[in-house]
């Protein structure tokens, strides 16, 4: 049977280059042109990285999805981490606890058609995103 | 995965393979950085043509590359970035600030002469 969704657990950088080679291969099935399927890629690589920067393990989820007639890709990341405490700062462009480049998070908001994050300081993160096939 | 690592004359060639993970770009900083001085390299080109994805972490990894290299008396050329990555990175804010880039292989090499 053809799946139409993976799940992939992270725990170290190379899981990282599991979760968006899977969900290549599962997008591409439906359709996303190949620029599309980088911008998951990106997307998916930002997600995963926050994982195992900040949260040390958390799961990648990709799933196919239909609504109203448009196909597209479902993204969700989570995470039994530390949580952020002030999500309107995280979602900021340069800002960085990592002393990092700060644009994972509104990276992802911008490459993706839909962009949720819920967080709470003690329990987790998730993110859950959507792109639409153009 | 490791990046090979080639030198031609004054040169040294690092070529990129798709599946990249961060501690392979962590090796590549290391191993040029090393291989610049002995081999008393003044150039060194990255070719990025099988790379499918860019992110901050690349990104940011790639530049300090260049700087690093640029202390050590080298000059870092970064080549064949495939247009729906450049797409993806520009999208995702991603930029190369003092970094030269090139189309090709070729390119790359002409711009170090
Ligand atoms: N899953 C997470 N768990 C806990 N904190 C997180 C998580 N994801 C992001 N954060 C926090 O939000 C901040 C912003 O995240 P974002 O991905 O935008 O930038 P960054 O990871 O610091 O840098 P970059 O992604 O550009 O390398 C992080 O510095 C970190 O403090
Ligand atoms: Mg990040």
């Amino acid at each position: 049977m053809k799946s139409f969704q993976v799940s992939v657990s992270i725990i170290s950088d190379a899981d990282i280059v599991t979760a968006r080679q899977q969900a290549r291969e599962l997008a591409k099935t439906f359709g996303f042109s190949s620029s599309e399927l980088a911008v998951i890629a990106a997307a998916i690589s930002e997600l995963a990285r926050n994982i195992v920067s900040y949260a040390k393990k958390g799961t990648i989820f990709v799933k196919l999805i239909q609504e109203q007639g448009k196909k597209g890709v479902l993204i969700v990341a989570e995470d039994q981490g530390p949580g952020i405490p002030d999500l309107h700062l995280a979602m900021q462009d340069g800002y960085s606890t990592m002393n990092s480049l700060g644009l994972g998070l509104p990276g992802v908001k911008r490459l993706m058609d839909t962009f949720e994050i819920q967080s709470t300081v003690g329990q987790g993160t998730a993110v859950t995103a959507k792109k639409w096939v153009m | 995965m490791k990046v090979p690592i080639l030198k031609q004359g004054n040169i040294l060639i690092a070529t990129i393979q798709s599946a990249l993970t961060d501690q392979d770009l962590i090796s590549l900083k290391d191993n040029l950085s090393h291989q610049v001085i002995q081999h008393r390299s003044h150039g060194v080109v990255i070719d990025i043509t099988e790379l499918d994805v860019m992110d901050s972490f690349s990104t940011r990894t790639l530049r300090n590359i260049a700087s690093i290299l640029k202390l050590r008396g080298a000059d870092t050329v970064i080549v064949g970035m495939q247009p729906d990555v450049a797409f993806a990175m520009v999208q995702l804010g991603l930029t190369l600030p003092n970094v030269k880039t090139a189309r090709d292989l070729e390119e790359g090499l002409t711009l170090l002469k």
